[in-house]
């Protein structure tokens, strides 16, 4: 193994082993950023250390225990920490059994919720999120973010410096908190997750690496939260969504809207794996999360083998639940959008037209472009044509734009 | 980037050889930890190749042939499908694969996967990354129907 292979080898290992070792240095020694900083000097120690030793049977209690001796240090040297000495004194005890895994779990779930936690920013939740659970370098982060490095490292920094000054506890809330920090928790993976989805076909492959980071953290939280239907919903949406990645975008790198995909190139053993953890979602759950209804509409979808099979009577009245739920302006158009669907154009337009003076809607040009086609559909041509040429001008798209305008000259010609 | 992590065949699972319980425990726990680390897509063992059959080719006529398959290094047992970062991601992984003791030779082989996520696509003109962010505006991030 040549130095540059090791030095691969500890990256994959340190891929695998950081969130653990973080999350158990922090049920050690109680302050996130000290463990953030206790596991990379380890780090540093693995990669002086092991292009000569080899890299050990045992990585990570290898990191373990250079981490823990390196903690012992701090302290001795660190007052600030001379409070916790004794205490510290009894846990850090280098030669005692490697903890039970249950242990390590629940530190783990503490440092979810610790990294999310809504004293700090949301890019600043993002980034530590990645950086102590998805085990990625600042360096990644910034290249993914399309920001710089600094800014990252920055933003790091301040966090853990939140945590530390806030004294904000190591733990996972209880009781009526729970609720609201899972929700915080989520929001922060499927951040992540349409960051690199919305650039999918992007410039930098790490953007897209973005979607399998936050599936891997889903995937890890629905492990360390089997009974929050919400987590298996966030899980189902990301995972059905994934499954299209390849469908999305054409050869010219133009768009292909879902109706439109080769549903040959969605991805069947993700979709299995959405449509598996929807149904846990909905088995757990009385009532359906936002989450788990996006999830039931992206399923009913994936569940279509042609785009005419689509259950459009479901997805419309699920669109109606996600409506009471949190009504959006995008919601209700895509719920209009359905409803025409089911229904025919009437009932969509219907719709349509309740929310048309939406402020939030004003410059949105998806909103006449859709109205356009269901007057269109009416045979309300004069009307549609008008629809069409607003939307022209709205969008900052010039493909786009003249499709739309192609249609507007359709309707005149009749 | 996802691989497939192959476990080859011995005289004992061809013979259909039930492991030991510590072997099926040790593999339990190791499938557990992929899970928990959110890699694992999916694993599956095989059936003895009696099991199974070949399809052998000649002048473009196909022959079906019943197994068990002859050449017994060439066969497998069962796999993994796991999605990570790197090949040296799953290259630890299959070292962490629980092989009984006393296996000798090639125990495990690793191969990429195709996955449409790995494309990188640095190679845009400057046109279609325009176009491109035109449809990130229009699919709208929350748009579940994308």
């Amino acid at each position: 193994m040549t130095a540059s292979d090791t030095h691969r080898a500890i990256e994959a290992v340190w891929r695998i082993e950081a969130p653990r070792l973080i999350a158990g240095l922090a049920g050690l020694v109680r302050d996130v950023g000290l463990a953030e900083e206790l596991a990379q000097d380890a780090l540093v120690a693995a990669l002086e250390q092991w292009p000569e030793s080899g890299v050990p049977r045992n990585p990570g209690a290898w990191l373990m225990t250079v981490s823990k001796r390196r903690a012992i240090d701090l302290i001795r040297r660190n007052e600030r920490l001379q409070r916790n000495l004794i205490e510290l004194g009894h846990r850090l005890d280098l030669e005692e059994e490697p903890p039970e895994i249950d242990e390590i779990e629940d530190d783990l779930l503490r440092l979810v919720f610790t990294a999310c936690h809504p004293a700090l920013s949301m890019e600043a939740r993002v980034a530590l999120t990645l950086r102590v659970l998805g085990g990625l370098t600042t360096d990644e982060i910034a290249r993914a973010f399309l920001v710089p490095e600094s800014t990252v490292a920055q933003r790091i920094v301040r966090a853990k410096r939140t945590l530390a000054d806030r004294r904000v506890p190591f733990e996972v809330p209880q009781g009526a908190e729970l609720a609201g920090r899972l929700s915080s928790v989520l929001e922060v993976i499927y951040l992540i997750f349409n960051e690199g989805y919305s650039a999918t076909a992007g410039d930098d492959w790490m953007r897209p690496g973005l979607c399998a980071d936050a599936l891997r953290l889903g995937r890890v939280l629905a492990g360390l939260m089997p009974k929050e239907p919400e987590v298996h919903g966030l899980v189902a949406l990301m995972e059905i969504q994934a499954s299209r990645s390849a469908a999305r975008v054409g050869p010219e790198g133009e768009p292909i809207l879902l109706l439109e995909q080769n549903r040959a190139r969605w991805d069947r053993l993700l979709i299995g794996r959405g449509l598996a953890a929807l149904d846990r979602a909905e088995e757990l759950s009385g009532t359906l999360g936002p989450y788990t209804l996006q999830a039931a509409i992206a399923a009913c979808h994936a569940r279509a083998l042609t785009p005419e099979d689509t259950d459009w009577v479901r997805i419309a009245a699920l669109y109606e639940a996600l409506a009471r739920m949190s009504r959006s302006p995008v919601v209700e158009l895509n719920r209009a959008v359905a409803l025409s669907m089911a229904y025919g154009p009437a009932a969509g337009l219907e719709l349509l037209d309740q929310i048309v003076a939406e402020p939030s809607l004003k410059g949105y040009h998806l909103l006449p472009s859709v109205r356009g086609d269901l007057l269109f559909k009416l045979g309300r041509l004069e009307e549609a044509r008008a629809e069409f040429e607003r939307a022209a001008g709205m969008t900052r798209n010039a493909r786009e734009r003249a499709l739309l305008e192609e249609r507007a000259t359709a309707c005149r010609n009749g | 980037m996802k691989f497939m992590i192959v476990g080859k065949a011995s005289a004992e699972t061809e013979a259909g050889a039930l492991p030991s319980q510590e072997v099926v425990d040790n593999m339990h726990a190791y499938n557990e930890s992929l899970t928990k680390a959110g890699v694992l897509l999916t694993a599956e063992g095989l059936y003895p190749s009696s099991q199974g059959v070949q399809i052998a080719y000649s002048g473009g006529k196909a022959t079906v042939l019943d197994g068990p398959f002859t050449e017994a290094k060439e066969l497998i047992a069962g796999f993994w499908l796991i999605q990570v970062k790197s090949r040296e991601e799953a290259v630890e992984w299959a070292l962490r694969v629980p092989v009984p003791p006393g296996h000798d030779g090639v125990g495990l082989q690793v191969y990429r996967v195709f996955d449409a996520a790995d494309v990188p696509d640095d190679s845009l003109p400057p046109e279609e990354r325009a176009r491109e962010e035109a449809l990130r505006e229009r699919l709208g991030a929350d748009n579940p129907t994308t």
